[in-house]
């Protein structure tokens, strides 16, 4: 069942979402069985950004109907803390690590590129675009235009594999995987999160400290596929999909619809090792419908 | 070659040092288990879900660990619960049990409440960093628990006094539906405080049905708010009683926002070093969402499920939600 993404050798199609499992806390919880029964075929590490930010101030959850509103505001120590701590600890995991970072102009995108193409523990760089325009507030992802020209600015400063994490929260998102094709960007990966609102119970004023979220979890799924159907008609670069996968029949689905690889990403949070059962399900026969 | 020897293969090499042994907790097996519920006991106000779950490494009190119902778990109000839920290891017995505390206040609580004997329950953990071990050198120690809060002490408790006819074994033909129990074989505390030696147990509760969850506490003096158990008003007032005889403790505490913050500022105030239990809602348990954060002292975040729920009382400026002083 091994699988290549983009030159990289997997053992499984079976990857997670950036920003649904930290490995470094995960070895503290489960110690070194977190590294023998390693569930990803791949790692992404969680957003990395030029500097530090603590992330928003809770609450950051809100359960949804078959779902998780989360509003977490991508904590991190920043591109110097990752890559001379995080980074050797990553690349101790038993398989290829692909590093998801985010900037608000293409310059620092580049940036953050050009600081990752020189560390051979990287395989592979993941662009979150899921950021606004700090001139127009808009989601660079959101936009063809923009989102073609950071992945052209990207694409000059890193020989690595470079994959245009897209948002849902577009107007045209098969137009937006067009302009990451054409940016030079070698896979796309679908979905996001879908921009998402909460309300406390009694005063009705928004419960997430950030004041909205992103959606994920089941209630998504019929969302991603319809979403990486219609990427796959437009692009023909490798897709990693996503949004919603709880078993192996999802992501058997979600391969249906286009996807080369699938990555799990909330279920992660109520099983942490279903990644792994989901991959050995697809090594089975699958018995015809 | 296995992953595993890969990484000690790297090990010996110029890379960090591995992570270091764990004393302030039990490492979780990767991989949440499924276990058997085998009884629903009534407590007062509360429940007490117990679940064989032989596979279980032994707890530090103040872990944690997520559970769910296997069966339907969903489709409850609001078509909720989709996550699991975080509850403190209430106890465990020898044959390899494991009791959560519980009170039907949401959809997840409300499904866990009705399972009974023979329903199945997806069980992650122990989770999260538990109590220190040993309390420190020449100081009694107060433990302060507020509602189902005491779930967080009762292995605390349990380490120094071992209850009788509470746990050791399951029980005996108690059919498919949950049972009432019978309190503890010495039933509430009169209100008056006996003392385990160098451990003080002090508890609060909002009335006497909810005060009856007291029986997994041993000797305990008690407050509820309405007055209807022991001491009329909180268990603070008890804790500066208690210090006021003498500073020479540690405090371990887990209950309300509200409570443990009053716990953290009387401690502050008398230097009296403490360690607080923190509650907070939570997607993962293991450090994966970063949704169940509170403010550090200086500046920052800490995740509630890897770098608590236990936490120093001075890694925090305050308890986030007890209103602050």
């Amino acid at each position: 069942m091994s699988v290549e993404l983009c030159g990289m050798q997997l053992a499984h199609p079976v990857i997670n979402g950036s920003g649904t499992f930290d490995a470094i806390a995960a070895e503290r919880v489960f110690g070194t069985e977190l590294i023998e029964l390693f569930p990803f075929s791949a790692y992404v590490s969680k957003t990395i950004t030029l500097r530090a930010r603590e992330g928003n101030p809770p609450p950051r959850l809100w359960e949804a109907p078959a779902g998780l509103i989360n509003s977490i505001g991508l904590p991190n120590r920043g591109l110097d803390a990752y890559l001379a701590e995080d980074l050797p600890r990553l690349a101790r995991l038993p398989v290829p690590l692909i590093t998801n970072v985010m900037g608000s102009t293409a310059e620092e995108l580049a940036e953050l590129a050009g600081a990752c193409e020189t560390r051979p523990q990287i395989a592979a760089i993941e662009l979150n675009v899921s950021c606004p325009n700090v001139k127009t507030g808009l989601d660079i992802g959101s936009d063809p235009e923009q989102l073609h020209g950071v992945t052209r600015a990207v694409r000059r400063r890193t020989g690595k594999p470079l994959i245009v994490k897209l948002t849902p929260n577009a107007a045209d998102v098969p137009a937006c995987a067009q302009a990451a094709q054409d940016g030079g960007a070698d896979a796309v990966s679908l979905i996001n999160t879908l921009r998402a609102a909460a309300l406390r119970p009694g005063d009705r004023r928004p419960w997430l400290g950030g004041g909205t979220g992103g959606l994920s979890g089941p209630a998504i799924r019929a969302v991603a596929l319809a979403q990486v159907a219609a990427v796959a008609a437009r692009v023909s670069i490798p897709i990693v999909g996503m949004g919603g996968i709880q078993c192996a029949e999802h992501a058997r689905e979600m391969i249906a619809a286009g996807a080369d690889i699938v990555a799990v990403g909330t279920e992660s949070f109520r099983d942490p090792t279903v990644a792994a059962q989901i991959a050995a399900q697809l090594r089975e026969p699958v018995a015809s419908p | 070659m296995s992953a595993g020897a890969a990484l000690v293969q790297q090990e010996g090499g110029a890379t960090p040092d591995p992570q270091p042994a764990a004393p302030d907790r039990t490492l979780a097996p990767f991989g949440r288990r499924l276990a058997t519920v085998t009884r629903n006991e009534s407590i007062g106000a509360y429940r007490l879900l117990w679940a064989a779950d032989p596979e279980a490494p032994a707890p530090r009190a103040g872990q944690f660990a997520m559970i769910a119902a296997a069966e339907r778990w969903g489709g409850g109000a609001g078509e909720r619960p989709y996550l699991p839920r975080a509850f403190s290891i209430a106890l465990t017995s020898p044959a390899g049990e494991t009791a959560f505390l519980l009170e039907d206040v949401g959809p997840g609580t409300h499904r866990l409440c009705e399972l009974s004997e023979g329903d199945r329950l997806w069980v992650l953990g122990p989770l999260g960093r538990g109590f220190s071990d040993p309390p420190l050198h020449g100081r009694r120690t107060i433990l302060v628990g507020g509602g189902i809060g005491i779930a967080a002490l009762t292995l605390l408790v349990q380490a120094r006094e071992p209850l009788s006819a509470r746990g050791e074994s399951p029980p005996q033909g108690t059919g498919g539906s949950p049972q009432p129990s019978t309190p503890g074989a010495s039933g509430l505390p009169a209100g008056g405080e006996r003392r385990c030696e160098a451990l003080t147990v002090l508890a609060g509760f909002r009335s006497g049905a909810h005060a009856q969850g007291a029986s997994l506490l041993g000797a305990a003096s008690i407050a509820t708010d309405d007055g209807s158990v022991g001491h009329a008003g909180r268990v603070t007032d008890l804790l500066h009683a208690e210090l006021a005889r003498g500073t020479d403790a540690v405090v371990r505490a887990c209950g309300p926002p509200a409570m443990l913050e009053a716990v953290r500022s009387i401690c502050e105030r008398e230097r009296v070093p403490a360690e607080l239990a923190l509650e907070a809602s939570m997607a993962c348990g293991f450090g994966a969402c970063y949704g169940c954060v509170v403010p550090r002292r200086g500046g920052g975040y800490l995740r509630v499920c890897v770098d608590g729920p236990v936490v120093d009382a001075a890694e925090l400026a305050s308890v986030p939600g007890g209103g602050g002083q």
